[in-house]
């Protein structure tokens, strides 16, 4: 996933606001890259328009090779059903729907047969060390079992972008430390690239890289600690998304 | 089988709030019982309408030249009668007198009633659904047919009692079950001659001519020769005449416009309540509908979700309004205005429930499409 020179506005008229003012970045397979900044720096518009939620503006977003300039709705949808799996800091699991059925979600609107999306959606749960809790409402999960079911749903389409926005700020310590521990496992498979947006100065430790993010613009970049310990996102010679 | 995921969706999030739920049922049962009654009655009209019409075994009718409906009280003269039998193929040609006549009754009031003066020999036009008394029984002096719906109107009780028309005796020896008038003033049957005493018209006049053909003979070529010798007169096939009935009376009147007007007014009702709650609901919802399209729902499944919420509202709703409109029809079926209730009928309701919640959840396909996705982001 590669972004060059994105321009983003947001609002019309006299509220119109540059929110984007030109970014690149690149996120990788194999890497778990922090998006960092204060608030009303762009994050989030920047992690909208990386999941093509939002069009840019300007400049160019590719996903897996595929630009999303002037590209419809609907086939943005599609690039996002087959290419991206989101991690909200709500988790946004729908109440009346089993853990299962939550994940299963992300398959049914990609038109997959039942029998498959039930068994991929169990195996998914189990990866995230949920397969006792297949049939539990969310209201029935801890904040951070929550978490994992809304990871389990954006890995079981096997998305190769994982954009997880502010994804342990409704989580105390413990539970914020093994969500991320879990995206950081995730990000070790060098079939996922997983960009986090946050300002939780915790999760520092589990990044491959930094990015840093002030006014619509790149301001920073560096290697994190977590770098170290993903053997993939160390070596970075790998496709980008 | 399991149900699909969408459409467990859907009824999940209907029956999440389940006050709601049963708001919206009960907009749609109250519609959709209320536009049953003025279809069951539109229904009932047209079949009650055309009733002596269908029950009278004619092949032709000759009737005075611009009927507009079975009730006409314009008179032919009889001499028609051996014009028309006067052309080859007419075996017989049988008149009858329809009239207006005030009916005394034996406590001193009185009450319009239409007279159905016919031949009792054969091919006129005779009461049937006889549950009391005989067609034989009208043979005797001063005797008549009525039907049991209409005792209370015409101050009886059952045979054997006794009213007057014209100062003449009419003494009730025959009773029928289900023979209504679309104007609910209630038939009296009786013999051509009595008829004509009970309303005094003329015995050279009669009201229409029912025309019996031979077997194999061209219908079309005995209406073109009746034409050609009748002067004020016309001859209409039972259909057509029939459908002339119906149309004065349906629409003619205004009658039936008031009917569908009343079906519209509440499917109106119906559809808002149904939009209002719909609408409701998918903005309560709506940080759902855009996380799947965040996760890359297409438009066409979000759509489906509602559509589906609107459906299952439809079977619901429709399900409990027919088990309502069937306890009118029954309550009602003894009544002057029986609500009639069709297999056909039942289709067209669930049709028209469905078409009005689905066209009730465009608001909703129309806010969900307005979304942005990237709400999903801001909490």
């Amino acid at each position: 996933m590669e972004a060059h020179g994105v321009v983003k506005f947001l609002g019309e008229g006299a509220g119109k606001v540059q929110a984007l003012k030109g970014v690149s970045l690149s996120l990788h397979r194999g890497e778990l890259a922090l998006l960092m900044g204060p608030s009303g720096s762009g994050k989030t518009t920047l992690l909208s328009v990386l999941g093509c939620i939002l069009s840019p503006s300007g400049g160019v977003v590719r996903v897996c090779g595929q630009a999303t300039t002037n590209l419809r709705t609907e086939q943005l949808a599609k690039l996002r059903r087959d290419h991206i799996g989101f991690v909200f800091q709500s988790y946004h699991l729908f109440p009346t729907l089993t853990a299962l059925d939550n994940v299963r979600l992300a398959l049914d609107v990609r038109g997959e047969r039942a029998g498959q999306a039930i068994k991929r959606s169990k195996d998914a749960l189990a990866r995230v060390g949920l397969a006792h809790k297949i049939n539990a409402f969310p209201r029935e999960l801890s904040g951070g079992e929550q978490q994992r079911v809304a990871i389990a749903r954006a890995l079981v389409g096997d998305a190769a972008a994982i954009l997880a926005d502010e994804p342990t700020a409704a989580l105390d310590g413990e539970n914020g430390h093994s969500i991320m521990t879990m995206l950081f496992e995730i990000a070790k498979d060098p079939a996922h690239g997983v960009l986090v947006v946050t300002h939780d100065p915790r999760i520092l430790p589990f990044a491959s890289r930094i990015i840093r993010i002030e006014d619509g613009l790149i301001v920073g970049e560096e290697a994190g600690v977590g770098a170290a310990r993903t053997p993939v996102a160390k070596a970075r010679s790998v496709a980008k998304l | 089988m399991a149900m699909p995921l969408v459409l467990k969706l859907a009824a999940r999030n209907l029956l999440y709030d389940k006050l709601r739920f049963a708001a919206t049922v009960v907009g749609i049962v109250f519609s959709i019982v209320l536009v049953t009654v003025q279809l069951g009655l539109f229904v009932s009209f047209a079949r009650t309408v055309t009733v002596m019409i269908d029950h009278a075994p004619a092949d032709l009718w000759i009737v005075p030249l611009g009927t507009k409906c079975f009730e006409d009280p314009s008179l032919l003269d009889e001499g028609d009668r051996y014009r028309a039998l006067s052309i080859e193929g007419v075996s017989e040609v049988v008149p009858i007198l329809i009239s207006f006549a005030q009916w005394r009754m034996p406590d001193g009031g009185t009450s319009p009633v239409l007279v159905v003066g016919s031949d009792l020999r054969a091919g006129g036009l005779l009461p049937w659904n006889l549950v009391g008394g005989s067609l034989d029984a009208l043979w005797i002096p001063e005797s008549v047919a009525v039907d049991r719906t209409y005792f209370d109107r015409l101050g009886v009780k059952g045979l054997g009692d006794a009213a007057e028309m014209r100062d003449r005796k009419a003494e009730i020896r025959a009773v029928t079950n289900g023979i209504r008038s679309f104007t609910t003033t209630p038939f009296v049957f009786t013999p051509l001659d009595r008829a004509r005493g009970y309303t005094g018209t003329p015995r050279t006049k009669v009201t229409y001519l029912l025309v019996h053909l031979a077997p194999h003979t061209d219908v079309e070529r005995v209406r073109a020769q009746l034409w050609t010798v009748l002067t004020k007169a016309e001859a209409l096939t039972p259909g057509e005449f029939s459908s002339r009935s119906r149309s004065f009376w349906l629409f003619g009147t205004g009658a039936g416009a008031a009917l569908f007007a009343g079906a519209l007014l509440a499917m109106i009702v119906g559809s808002v309540v149904v939009a209002q709650t719909l609408y409701s609901s998918t903005k309560e919802h709506l940080y759902e509908f855009a996380t799947l399209r965040a996760i890359g729902s297409s438009g066409a499944y979000l759509h489906t979700v509602i559509i589906a919420q609107a459906l299952l509202s439809a079977v619901t709703g429709f399900s409990i309004a027919l088990v309502i409109g069937l306890l009118i029809v029954n309550v009602t079926t003894e009544s002057a205005l029986p609500v009639v209730m069709t297999p056909a009928l039942t289709g067209i309701l669930f049709l028209l429930t469905v078409v009005m919640c689905v066209v009730s959840a465009l608001s909703s396909i129309l806010k969900v499409m307005r979304m942005d996705p990237a709400m999903v982001f801001s909490r």
